[in-house]
């Protein structure tokens, strides 16, 4: 499938030109070579190398890569830029509630919010809330559908029974509106008690996919055949299971992060997410809504990164998907 | 033999027939698909033509491409990634691949039908059977719902359906594998097509079901005088039903012949190695003689003949020479292989 | 030997030379039908086995025929305990196969082992060949030491006819046969003394086929190994088997030497079996002999009273309504039948 790389090939014995040349084939050794070349090729590497001629995932994965360095080291995007030298200095000169005041210019490429502070530093800084958010949230979820998810597919029967249910039920809660009971109640809300909140109301999905995908793997006859051979369930579950029922789930998992980063800006916004001072885009879109006639700017930006990170996950989702279905294989 | 092909000229599709050519001829047929590692030629220069009341077998392994050109007699070749990239193929001199979509259409369901393995996926799980059947007499023929259902019974009746008209409201799932292969015959037959292609018609089937789906055709063939072309990988089906046989290798016609010249006198060393990989059902047998190595991918087809890295016949010649398919010993008989008169010196 | 003493010798099984290596009686496995939205009950049961009781010897291949529903392959799974009986036993050197614990089952289970017939499914698609064929001393490490693994690996890939360089290669680099092959060395790895085939070649391309049964024939005669081979391709049974057992709906209706039934089939059904299969001559077409059996199989939720088979025999009259034919050795044929009115075909004599 992929490139030929016979010169590569450290068969000696074997080697052996199938239709290159005249030589004249052993009959005994023609079965020996793989139809394929090749010498890695597991259905991870063939996954890549479709990936990486795939524009959308170059596009996606870009983006991505940019918004968790700008998340981890928002200092690398702003560390030249004019008045870096005292980031928190802002001039109420500057607030963009004074009408045609603290629009985006040659200095500030975003303009200033109503503070008079340098809005691009404001919406750089607002990424980190985001994307931890995000890869939290869904981190955890996972753990929470592999783990149960697993145990309910392969072992069957009252505990699949118990596992399912109690899911079921959960997935009839709400997440918005459960977040924001759960959180209106919450005096200190931060990264960690969003984050929470939302694996607690969000894992049911997951798990689900999770379920039927183990349900479906694990009557493959190469389950079976270390059932024959005397393996036991957990190695059943780690080397054969899990391997085999992952790849929807981390499709899933890649478009929820998008998903809870919007889930999160929503929070925010309704003011049941992060509070001040930090700085959210959520809430710095709740603040611009306000004055969207005025300063659109306010809202615009942090609506444009908040937009362009969601697009990129669910992109990233897609070219996966394409990548791992195995009927493109 | 009655035949339902009209004798004279003759339209089809808004087309003038001819009624001296072939039933149906597939002349240099070439399918390309285009993937995203390369193209892969899954027929190249195939040819054969099919008379009225006449079984061509068109017989091949897994990849051999021996459903593609069947697809493309239809135009159901997926495409993209499918390309018919060359040839023609004549329904009575009246070329099809050139026709428009609706046109063919009609080819389709009043001249030439398709059935295929698995019937549980081709018959529409939502809609009883009759329904499904009485809509093609509708659709087609324009006649009321009841004398519809009146046919689908008969029709039914007709494949050995027992108690057809119980059964008539029942849903495919409902059917046993035979039985749902009696119905996706039923359907294809319906409008009275002179060409019915079946692809690996028995294979999902168990051998005593196998048998009785069989002899249905042959005798429905009979019956009717269509022409049928049946695609299998089975030798035992081919030798039980067909006229005439075409083998496949690699998207290749490499041999032709009459039934009995293919199985006594193969002249392709593919052919025989066929044959000979067969245990024998009358005694315990010897070890048996397989066709070493695995059929070809087609992305890598080999250079000069494809089956040369698998034939014991091979010499130098034939891992660059590409061996045409060439008449030997009259009409109707040829084959790929630079040495074919010696094939049957290798037989043991 | 009395059970007591052969509880104690553990996994030491006992061995002697007239005893077959594995004895199946009265297997019967039945999976409930179950209804009902909170509580299932049990509404009925497809009794997909139904007393299948035979011998297996030492190096000696057991085909095991049928169409599919018959229960050939459940029969497989149940002797692997992939499948819980519901009722029989199954002495494999003289222990019951079906009352051992976890830990006797893990051991017998090096001694008994299988193929499968899809060579697509049975590989796991994230492992390399060669984590496939050693995973069987993963599970049992006491078997070979791990320095020895991978080059044993190699040993057993070679062995088959595969190239043990490409023990890095995933099953998707590898042709159908090749897959095959690799299943087959796995089955080896922990040296067995029965192998259950399932269908081994079913799905394999007939150039292929005859590479495989040639292996399976090889590796037998090297090692002294006991197959049961289960197929529905009577061509291969034949070639394969020293004896062969004919299934219809969850029973043997025939069984004996494989030149017996093939030569001189008593039952019915296997004579129908026989008659029906193409065979690859077009000479012998049009046979007017032939047996074409009317009907399907019946549904193994609601067998037919009585034979089984009485639904699609044309012998079929009211004893075979009301009396369940027994497999015993009639006066003809000189091997077991379950038919009350067990005779040769006429065309069989001559």
């Amino acid at each position: 499938m992929s490139e030929r790389t016979t010169d590569k090939e450290q068969d000696h014995v074997y080697e052996r030109s199938m239709g290159s040349g005249p030589d004249l084939p052993n009959l005994d050794e023609v079965d020996l070579e793989p139809h394929e070349d090749g010498p890695e090729a597991g259905l991870w590497s063939d996954a890549w190398a479709v990936l990486r001629r795939n524009p959308l995932f170059i596009v996606s994965a870009s983006l991505i890569v940019l918004f968790i360095v700008m998340a981890l080291f928002p200092r690398l995007f702003t560390w030249f830029y004019p008045g870096e030298q005292n980031v928190e200095a802002c001039s109420l000169s500057l607030s963009s509630n004074v009408p045609g005041q603290g629009r985006p210019s040659a200095e500030a490429w975003f303009g200033y919010d109503i503070q008079g502070c340098d809005y691009y530093l404001r919406v750089i800084n607002g990424a980190r809330i985001s994307i931890f958010v995000g890869m939290f949230v869904t981190v955890g979820a996972v753990i929470v559908a592999l783990t149960f998810g697993s145990i309910a597919g392969y072992y069957g029967k009252t505990i699949d029974a118990l596992i399912a249910r109690i899911t079921d039920v959960w997935f009839a809660i709400p997440t918005i509106l459960g977040a924001i009971v759960l959180l209106s109640v919450m005096g200190n809300r931060g990264v960690p008690q969003v984050s929470m909140v939302l694996i607690v109301l969000g894992w049911p999905s997951m798990l689900r996919l999770m379920r039927s995908s183990v349900l479906s793997t694990k009557e493959m006859d190469y389950v079976l055949a270390s059932r024959a051979l005397g393996a036991r369930d957990r190695r059943l579950i780690i080397k054969h299971i899990i391997p085999n029922s992952i790849a929807p789930v981390i499709v899933y998992a890649t478009i929820y992060v998008g998903v809870i980063i919007s889930a999160e800006a929503a929070l925010s916004f309704l003011g049941v997410g992060v509070q001040l001072p930090a700085i959210s885009w959520g809430l710095m879109i709740n603040t611009a809504s306000a004055r969207i006639i005025n300063a659109p700017h306010l809202l615009f930006f942090p609506g444009l990164f908040l937009s362009i990170t969601v697009f990129s996950f669910i992109l990233m989702g897609d070219a996966l998907r394409d990548a791992l279905d195995p009927k493109l294989r | 033999m009655s035949t339902t092909v009209a004798t004279g000229p003759a339209e089809v599709a808004g087309h003038t027939t001819d009624p001296d050519a072939p039933l149906l001829e597939v002349t240099d047929l070439r399918v390309e698909f285009r993937m995203r590692h390369g193209t892969v030629v899954a027929n190249d220069s195939v040819s054969y033509a099919l008379e009225a009341g006449e079984t061509l077998a068109i017989l091949g392994e897994s990849g051999s491409g021996k459903s593609v050109s069947a697809q493309a007699i239809m135009g159901i070749i997926d495409s993209p990634p499918g390309f018919i990239a060359g040839g023609s193929v004549r329904y009575r001199g009246v070329e099809l691949l050139t026709m428009p979509e609706k046109q063919r259409r009609t080819i389709r369901a009043n001249h030439i039908a398709m059935i295929f393995q698995d019937a549980l996926t081709a018959l529409n799980p939502v809609f009883s059977v009759g329904f499904q059947i009485a809509e093609m007499y509708r659709v087609h023929q324009g006649v009321s719902k009841k004398e519809a259902t009146e046919k689908a019974i008969e029709l039914l009746d007709r494949v050995k359906i027992p108690a057809a008209r119980e059964r008539i409201d029942h849903y495919p799932h409902e059917f046993s594998g035979g039985m749902r292969q009696r119905v996706m015959i039923a359907m294809a037959l319906a409008l009275n097509p002179a060409v019915l292609i079946a692809d690996e018609p028995t294979t999902a089937l168990d051998v005593t079901v196998q048998a009785q789906v069989m002899q249905l055709l042959k005798e429905l063939q009979q019956d009717t005088g269509m022409g049928l072309i049946l695609i299998t990988h089975d030798l035992g089906v081919v030798a039980e039903v067909a006229d005439r046989v075409s083998v496949m290798y690699a998207g290749r016609i490499v041999e032709t012949g009459s039934i009995q010249d293919i199985y006594e006198r193969p002249r392709h060393p593919y052919t025989l190695g066929l044959m000979e990989s067969l245990p024998s059902m009358d005694s315990r047998g010897t070890r048996l003689e397989p066709i070493p190595g695995s059929p070809p991918d087609l992305q890598n087809r080999p250079t000069g003949c494809a089956f040369h890295p698998r034939c014991r016949m091979a010499r130098p010649r034939c891992a660059t020479d590409d061996p045409p398919l060439l008449t030997i010993e009259g009409a109707g008989r040829s084959s790929a292989c630079h040495y074919h008169e010696e094939v049957h010196l290798e037989r043991g | 030997m009395s059970a007591v003493e052969i509880e104690r010798t553990g996994h030491d099984f006992r061995e002697s030379p007239d005893e077959p290596v594995l004895r199946v009686e009265g297997l019967v496995k039945h999976f409930p039908i179950r209804q009902g939205v909170v509580i299932k009950r049990q509404v009925g049961a497809v009794q997909a086995v139904d007393g299948v009781s035979f011998d297996l010897k030492q190096g000696e291949t057991l085909g095991l025929v049928g169409e599919s529903g018959c229960g050939k392959s459940t029969v497989a799974r149940t002797l692997m305990r992939l499948q819980e009986p519901t009722a029989g036993k199954a002495f494999y050197k003289g222990r019951d196969i079906f009352d051992l614990g976890k830990g006797d089952l893990r051991r017998i289970r090096r001694e008994i082992q299988m193929i499968f017939q899809d060579p697509y499914a049975s590989l796991n698609p994230r492992m390399t060949v060669g984590d496939i064929v050693g995973e069987p001393w993963e599970i049992h490490p006491d078997v070979l030491p791990k320095a020895e693994r991978r080059h044993r690996v190699g040993e057993l890939l070679e062995l088959v006819g595969l190239n043990p360089n490409h023990l890095n290669r995933y099953p998707h680099q590898f042709s159908g046969g090749q897959r095959q092959r690799v299943g087959v060395a796995r089955a080896l790895a922990l040296n067995p003394s029965v192998i259950i085939c399932d269908e081994p070649v079913s799905a394999l391309d007939v150039s292929v086929q005859a590479q495989v049964v040639n292996l399976l024939e090889d590796i037998q005669d090297e090692f002294g190994l006991s197959y049961i081979f289960i197929a529905h391709d009577l061509s291969v049974v034949r070639h394969i088997s020293d004896r062969v057992a004919v299934m219809y709906l969850g029973k043997i209706v025939e069984i004996g030497d494989a030149d017996e039934i093939y030569n001189a089939p008593t039952h019915p059904y296997t004579q129908a079996l026989l008659s029906a299969a193409p065979k690859p001559d077009p000479s012998a077409r049009d046979d007017v002999n032939r047996i074409i059996l009317e009907g399907d199989v019946p549904n193994p939720a609601d067998p037919p009273s009585g034979c089984n088979f009485r639904t699609r025999c044309w012998k079929a009259d009211d004893l075979c309504a009301r009396e369940e034919p027994l497999l015993e050795t009639h006066g003809v044929g000189g091997h077991p039948s379950a038919c009350h009115y067990a005779e040769l075909r006429s065309t069989d004599v001559a």
